[in-house]
């Protein structure tokens, strides 16, 4: 059991429905601002990019904003730096490529994103058939391996992967790319999946842009993830407490009785 | 594991090549690993397969001697005719042999990354031959540096999507092409188009261009030359070259990589993951990609195949670099004196060739030339670059 387990299971056991709002670490000098205007509006937990040359699943989005960090200088040691000296009172998972930790070397990018206060990783090209080096890393370190369940993952590979994934399960809504299209698409499948096979939470992304939409994905699922809708209002220059109220919106959507 | 026999259950050679991908396609990596194992080794499969060559590729290609550049080399050197198949390069193999899989796999619609153009155009003629809707990805650079085969694929059939993000160039094609892939993999192959990205891609291209190792082999017996002292090929992504040493992985004959020296994954890259394999990438101190520099398009790639990284670190291979001077030299060299204009991709071999003799390369030493593509689809550029302006 990993900390990110213990402290997302908290969220479910106090009957929340977890909101994870997604932001690329370095794509504004005042990206960590963000990171706590999210939280006053009600984040769960949040995840962080930490940005990649040729990021593989993300759409056009979050690629500006992987090529505005990089632009800026954004490091996997530069993000951690700023992270450390946060307290943002929730958990933080941080979201990248395989390449990017594989080049800093495994063990030690592991300690340095603990150490900075990241309790998870989601590395959307790091498969099962790859995930034993990595994975091993991680449990040694307290990091928990989130994985990713898509539409298309047959029902006895489900299971593989949910008992693999530490913290919640990532559920895919659909056979997409991130911010190419919007709306639960096949989420409630894949989470009835996931249930039928693992205890993990399922959280719902993929899609997931409006309080509407994160209303749907709560209703379904343990939780629901933001990425794309939040980064293009960053990219497009939305202040702090516009992203505050932006998350609070998604919060009272999730909330209403 | 034998010296370019499959890879290991994990899609491994040595410790390069494996499966990273997101999870969305790992069924259909799946689903494409058993279904090429299964149609590689049926004999029905395989004899379509070379019969499509034969009466549709232009195989099998001849291996011409090249009497006067071996005479002023001081060698004796053999090309591998690959610049007389259909579309005027080896590119051919390959998709031919993933669109006759595609349609055994009852999928209706290709897509494919291209540089220069030279493996959109041949996935678009296979796909018209079959009656495969095709989509084709390429950075919109390339587009704009490569307009007449844009026009090619598309009086194919195909579609050409320009691709706008990252560099706009062939790293940004595949992941544009693996982006779309993730959303009609159920319906869609992607017919990629050289030795790289997850299992069993690498495996399944070699396999599909080792018809040129397998016949320049028995073409050298049939010459009375019988295995040659060096296989030379030129090396991007690296299909012809791992086509070629496939045929000669188990005799005595060293074998030559050439990269383009702004581009030499070996030369200049450390081990990453990429496009779905380890392998080894052109990459800065933070482990993101750098882009290629080459005077061809077709070699503007920072990775190269997983087992030719394993070829480099077992030592079975060598890979060299060669610089965008050195190439229009190897171009006016083959033209002048044997009547042949190579690719650029292809000039960068001629070029490491003329450069080894004399040296290297000891007087008589015998050298199969993977010529690997014709350069007609170069001739502006070269006519630019040599009159200055380029």
């Amino acid at each position: 059991m990993t900390t990110l387990d213990e402290r997302l299971g908290a969220v479910r056991a106090s009957g929340r429905r977890a909101l994870v709002p997604y932001l690329m670490a370095g794509a504004r000098p005042d990206w960590t601002r963000l990171l706590e205007a999210a939280v006053a509006g009600g984040a769960d937990a949040l995840e962080v990019g930490l940005p990649f040359s040729d990021p593989m699943m993300d759409g056009p989005v979050i690629q500006e904003a992987a090529l505005a960090a990089l632009a800026a200088g954004t490091t996997l040691d530069s993000v951690c730096a700023e992270l450390g000296a946060l307290d943002l009172g929730v958990p933080l998972v941080a979201m990248t490529y395989c390449n990017v930790v594989y080049h800093y070397g495994l063990e030690r990018a592991a300690g340095r994103l603990r150490e900075a206060g990241v309790l998870g990783t989601i590395l959307p090209d790091l498969a099962l058939e790859e995930l034993d080096e990595w994975a091993a890393v991680c449990d040694a370190g307290d990091l928990a391996t989130v994985l990713m369940v898509a539409p298309s993952t047959p029902p006895e590979r489900v299971a593989r992967v949910a008992a693999r994934s530490r913290g919640f399960v990532y559920a895919a809504a659909r056979m997409a790319v991130t911010g190419a299209a919007v709306g639960l698409g096949d989420g409630a499948a894949v989470v009835e999946r996931i249930r039928a096979a693992s205890p993990v939470p399922a959280y719902v992304g993929i899609g997931i842009a409006s309080p509407e939409q994160a209303r749907a994905a709560a209703a379904v699922a343990d939780g629901a993830i933001v990425g794309s809708a939040l980064v293009r209002r960053v990219l497009d220059g939305a202040s702090p407490e516009q992203v505050e109220s932006f998350v609070r919106g998604l919060r009272e959507a999730i909330d209403a009785p | 594991m034998s010296v370019m026999g499959p890879p290991d259950g994990r899609g491994r050679f040595g410790e390069f090549g494996g499966r990273f991908v997101p999870e969305a396609l790992v069924p259909a990596c799946l689903e494409l690993e058993s279904a090429f194992a299964e149609a590689w080794a049926d004999p029905a499969f395989v004899a379509e397969f070379h019969e499509t060559l034969r009466l549709f590729g232009g195989r099998p290609t001849p291996v011409t001697p090249l009497a006067r550049l071996s005479e002023r080399l001081g060698l004796r050197v053999y090309a591998k005719r690959e610049d007389l198949a259909h579309t005027g390069s080896h590119k051919i193999n390959n998709v031919v042999g993933q669109t006759l899989l595609t349609r055994r796999m009852g999928k209706g619609r290709v897509i494919a990354e291209t540089g220069a153009g030279q493996h959109g155009v041949a996935t678009a003629t296979a796909a018209a031959r079959l009656g495969l809707e095709c989509t084709v990805f390429m950075g919109e650079v390339d587009t704009r540096r490569q307009e007449l085969n844009v026009f090619r694929m598309e009086l194919l059939g195909a579609r050409v999507v320009p691709v706008t993000s990252g560099s706009r160039t062939l790293k940004d094609a595949v992941n544009e092409a693996l982006r779309e892939w993730v959303t009609c993999v159920a319906d869609t192959h992607y017919c990629i188009g050289s030795v790289m990205g997850p299992h069993p891609f690498p495996w399944m291209v070699r396999e599909f261009q080792r018809v040129i190792g397998d016949e320049a082999r028995s073409q050298l017996e049939d010459l009375g030359v019988g295995v040659p002292d060096v296989v030379v090929a030129c090396v991007g992504g690296g299909s012809n070259a791992a086509g070629v040493f496939a045929g000669f992985a188990d005799t005595s004959a060293r074998l030559v990589g050439v990269e383009a020296a702004g581009g030499s994954a070996i030369g200049h890259g450390a081990p990453g993951v990429l496009h779905g394999m380890r392998s080894m990438l052109l990459q800065d101190e933070f482990g993101q990609i750098e882009e290629a520099q080459s005077i061809s398009a077709g070699l503007d790639y920072p990775g190269i195949g997983p087992e030719h990284a394993h070829l480099a670190a077992s030592g079975r291979a060598q890979y060299v670099g060669i610089s965008d001077d050195e190439v229009l030299d190897g171009l006016t060299l083959l033209s002048e004196t044997e009547g042949i204009i190579p690719a650029l991709e292809t000039a960068h071999a001629v070029a490491w060739v003329a450069g080894a003799a004399g040296n290297e390369l000891a007087p008589g030493t015998t050298v199969l030339l993977n010529l690997s593509g014709r350069g007609d689809k170069d001739v502006a550029q070269v006519r630019a670059l040599m009159r200055g302006d380029g």
